[in-house]
């Protein structure tokens, strides 16, 4: 370590400066520049003037000056019945509705179909962000919380595809959406993903995210089941220069309708302010502009939260409750939300899952827009909020909040296993329809990779010609189902079938549809009914202990286990003798160690790993260097620290003693002092080592001569140990007290060390 | 099939009324089995949303109040008639600057109109004529 003291700068700085959070990059809140969550420089008033059931003014345009989103929100959002009473009722008010759970949420989308985007804004406005969070919860459209994965890879790799959709499915996503590196090959990643998602069980809805022209082929071709490329901007110029008008995209929402696919609109904070025509306008207000036209279209849904504007909306002040703001206003508008939790915001992991949270406890539609199910360098869409580095993170999350997020942890054979029938079906299906070969090398190393740094296979160049082959040969999804068939694939020719067969009935195009166990559900037989505790979403039993089953939990069972295996090996290295009652010594130089019931009979290591025997031997030495003898007692009325040693320093020749539980948590004691007012003690056993123990023994001795010795001091790199280490302590120690037995006489040891070291 | 307007309690429809929900060619859902697909009895067609099923879904949804969202679902009904070309087509010329003039976008809704009894595309279009001519987007993108 250098020591230059003649710094100008406290460097807890420098730590802060290397941390991940200082990556981010902030932004001053400036409204002339577009740069404000909830207050644009220009920012309208809200208002509304309707005549003969035309809107003549809105938000402080007149008609004549209308643009085209005006115009459409006027046209098509804005229903004459009810908004002369919504725009009545002051925001305040309506804000209040929001987060009181005696209001019924239909009363509060009947409402929001007579509020102007000014007036929506102004009323979520008014709540922090516990209030919105709460108020999502209560107005989101689907009862039942759902997620959806990015299924994507850097190579384009279809055996990839096929192995990730799969396990994607296994972890419980409602969709999987994927895009390409290279937009040629779009063709072949969606029918690579339409193949996986087909393993294991029928209903995950595709999507293929590409060209507006090409996704819908790809949907009439049947790979695919819903889009959401169908993107809206909350102002005129970047609507134009997004290429697209508000009838334009109208069109294209009729348009997937038509041929039986469901679909969403895109929008989200900060889009306008990236393109550069923001108009001074806040964040909130152009959302909600987007989000009454998307209900206007007749959008069942938005993908909706920041989106690809999520990085920058969190960069300023408010930005991140300006996201859950806008979610809001979504589903108040009674659209389903999946919401954003997308393109990662921040590369602070605490600002992503301080972020995720009133989603995951809330619930939504869907959660994330997608989980980058693969890992962060296979995500085409770039890295997600939660990837598939972090997937056991969310795992946890749902257990420790007893949230469902819509996903259920996959044991590791089964995920093997389902990796491997997708590529079977898929090399099958490739070979079968004369598209490609894979090989043996190829489909084993996709098999087992985590990404496609790890995989020999497909390179983007022969993907591309997998993809112009099925455009060329028009290949549609009933040559697949049958093509699988024929592999033997019967199961996910079946599922492949109920999926593609959705789209007759057209029960999905619902707001909010998904579907569970085989079934539609969605904001019509679903309904989001939440009225107060003990309505609502919550977990049935079964699905609780599902969220609780994680990998790796340990239980009393495993700890014995555990210790049995070290039974084994202390057997050979050392043997206890019990020598009868232990009585007071008179010897001025002994250390008496008082060992804890458990110790050395039912348990072997301490929580660092050190076998029992080794432990006592480094206590030993550090005795003798110190000149003194070492006497070992069990007692058998306590297992607590303090008390072992207490008990030890009283039964001492030197007044001195040490207490130590089998656990490895020591204290140096001396007779005349309080129980808890030591000499020293060893609290982190996991990070105490043999030397530390030796030093142990012969601080004892120095005390004993009634001088002072530096203390040890066990240094700590900061772990969390309590998470570390706390479960197997509290079942360890268990054992230890339910050993114990009250007024019990304590017992001269004698030990005798069997192996040479 | 009752004339009655569908309502939330005949959702999802391919439970509650699985036989009156058919594809394209008329085959009911019960028809569309893998055996089927093997057999070669089934084609793309057969998986297509019919005008009828789109109607009902716009039935249901106004009956919960999504009026919208039954507009979007009707103006589909109609479109199920449009051949794919005909539909990005429009949906290019749609595109702001992509037409000329006005003209472009009524010759197209009198065309729609005409062949394939599209009353209600018809109009979305000759409405978005009438706001792209105000607000000057009949102007040379690229």
């Amino acid at each position: 370590m250098s020591q230059s003291y003649d710094a100008n700068r406290w460097k807890r700085f420098d730590d802060w400066d290397a941390r991940a959070l200082r990556l981010d990059k902030f932004a001053v809140e400036d409204p002339e520049n577009g740069f404000s969550a909830f207050h644009g420089a220009a920012d309208p008033k809200p208002g509304l003037s309707v005549k003969d059931g035309r809107v003549m003014a809105m938000d402080g345009v007149v008609a004549q000056d209308f643009d085209l989103i005006d115009a459409f929100i006027a046209t098509y959002h804005i229903d004459p019945a009810i908004a002369e009473e919504a725009m009545a009722i002051p925001s305040e008010e309506l804000a209040r509705m929001l987060v009181d759970m005696n209001v019924p949420r239909t009363e509060l989308t009947r409402l929001a179909r007579g509020l102007t985007p000014a007036k929506l804004a102004e009323a979520v406005a008014q709540l922090n962000a516990m209030e919105i969070a709460f108020a999502y919860s209560k107005m989101r459209a689907r009862q039942t919380p759902g997620n959806q994965a990015h299924v994507t890879n850097a190579k384009d790799d279809p055996l990839q595809l096929a192995a990730d959709a799969a396990v994607a499915v296994a972890l419980g996503f409602d969709e999987i959406e994927t895009t390409m590196r290279v937009a040629r090959n779009s063709w072949s990643n969606a029918l690579a993903c339409c193949v996986g998602s087909a393993v294991g069980r029928a209903g995950t809805l595709f999507q293929c995210s590409s060209e507006e022209a090409e996704e819908l082929e790809i949907g009439m071709a049947g790979f695919t089941s819903y889009a959401e490329t169908v993107s809206v901007y909350g102002t005129e110029s970047a609507f134009i220069d997004g290429d697209d008008t508000p009838w334009s995209k109208a069109w294209l929402a009729a348009a997937y309708a038509s041929r039986g696919i469901k679909m969403r609109c895109t929008s989200g904070a900060a889009a306008e302010l990236l393109m550069g025509f923001h108009e001074a306008k806040s964040l909130l207000y152009l959302e909600a502009r987007c989000l009454c036209l998307q209900r206007g279209m007749g959008s069942q849904g938005t993908q909706n939260g920041g989106i690809d504007g999520a990085p920058l909306a969190a960069s300023v002040p408010g930005g991140v409750r300006e996201i859950l703001a806008e979610n809001l206003i979504a589903v108040w508008l009674d659209l389903e939300c999946a919401s954003g939790n997308d393109a990662r915001h921040s590369e602070s992991d605490m600002r992503v899952a301080a972020k995720v949270l009133p989603y995951l406890i809330g619930g939504s539609d869907l959660i994330c827009s997608g989980f980058g199910s693969i890992l962060k360098y296979d995500n085409s869409f770039n890295p997600s909020s939660f990837n598939g580095e972090e997937l056991e993170e969310f795992l946890v999350l749902q257990r420790d909040f007893e949230a469902d997020g819509g996903l259920t942890a996959v044991e590791d054979a089964r995920a093997l296993d389902l990796r491997r029938r997708a590529i079977d079906a898929l090399s099958h299906v490739l070979k079968d329809l004369g598209l490609a070969e894979a090989t043996e090398v190829m489909k084993r190393s996709v098999a087992v990779a985590s990404g496609s740094n790890d995989t020999a296979s497909f390179a983007p160049r022969d993907v591309a010609r997998i993809s112009d082959k099925i455009a060329d040969n028009g290949v549609t999804v009933l040559d697949v189902i049958r093509s699988l068939q024929r592999g033997g694939f019967r199961d996910e020719a079946e599922n492949l079938l109920f999926l593609v067969k959705l789209r007759v009935s057209g029960d999905y195009l619902q707001t909010s549809a998904v579907v569970r166990e085989g079934r539609v559900i969605s904001a019509i037989n679903d309904p989001n009914e939440y009225r107060g505790p003990g309505t609502g979403h919550r977990l049935t039993e079964a699905r609780r202990k599902e969220l609780a089953a994680i990998r790796d939990v340990l239980d009393r069972d495993e700890v014995l286990r555990a210790e049995a295996a070290s039974e084994m090996s202390e057997a050979k290295a050392i043997r206890y003798q019990t020598m009868g009652a232990a009585d007071p010594g008179t010897d001025p130089t002994e250390i008496v160690v008082g060992l804890s019931p458990g110790f050395g009979s039912r348990i072997f290591r301490t929580l660092a790993g050190h076998k029992l025997s080794a432990v006592l031997r480094a206590l030993q030495s550090g005795i003798e260097r110190g000149g003194g003898t070492m006497r070992l007692v069990r007692f058998w009325h306590t297992a607590d620290t303090s008390f072992l040693g207490l008990s030890a320093a009283r039964l001492s020749g030197s007044g001195l003693g040490i207490g130590i539980q089998s656990k490895g948590t020591a204290v140096i004691h001396h007779k005349d002092r309080l129980p808890h007012n030591n000499l020293e003690l060893f609290s982190n056993a996991p990070i105490t080592t043999l030397a530390h123990y030796e030093e142990m023994g012969f601080n004892a001795t120095v005390y004993a001569k009634g001088d002072l010795p530096e203390p040890v001091v066990v240094p700590t790199k900061g772990e969390a140990l309590g998470a570390r280490f706390h479960a197997r302590v509290a079942l360890t120690y268990a054992i230890e007290t339910a050993m114990t037995e009250d007024d019990a006489t304590p017992e001269d040891l004698e030990v005798t060390f069997l192996d040479p070291s | 099939m009752t004339d009655k307007p569908l309502n939330a309690k005949d959702y999802p429809t391919a439970e509650t009324r699985p036989e009156q929900v058919v594809g394209g060619r008329g085959k009911p859902l019960s028809a569309l089995t893998l055996d089927a697909v093997i057999a070669g009895d089934v084609e793309m067609e057969d998986l297509r949303i019919t005008p009828q099923a789109l109607l009902q879904q716009a039935q249901i949804s106004r009956s919960v109040g999504r009026a919208t969202l039954a507009g979007n679902l009707e103006r589909a009904a109609e479109m199920t008639r449009l051949p794919q070309d005909e539909v990005m087509a429009i949906y290019e010329i749609l595109r702001p600057g992509r037409a000329a003039s006005k003209e472009t976008l009524v010759e197209a809704a009198n065309r729609i109109r005409a062949e394939y009894d599209a009353q209600q595309l018809a109009a979305f279009i000759e409405e978005a004529a009438e706001f792209y001519e105000k607000r000057g987007l009949f102007r040379k993108r690229f």
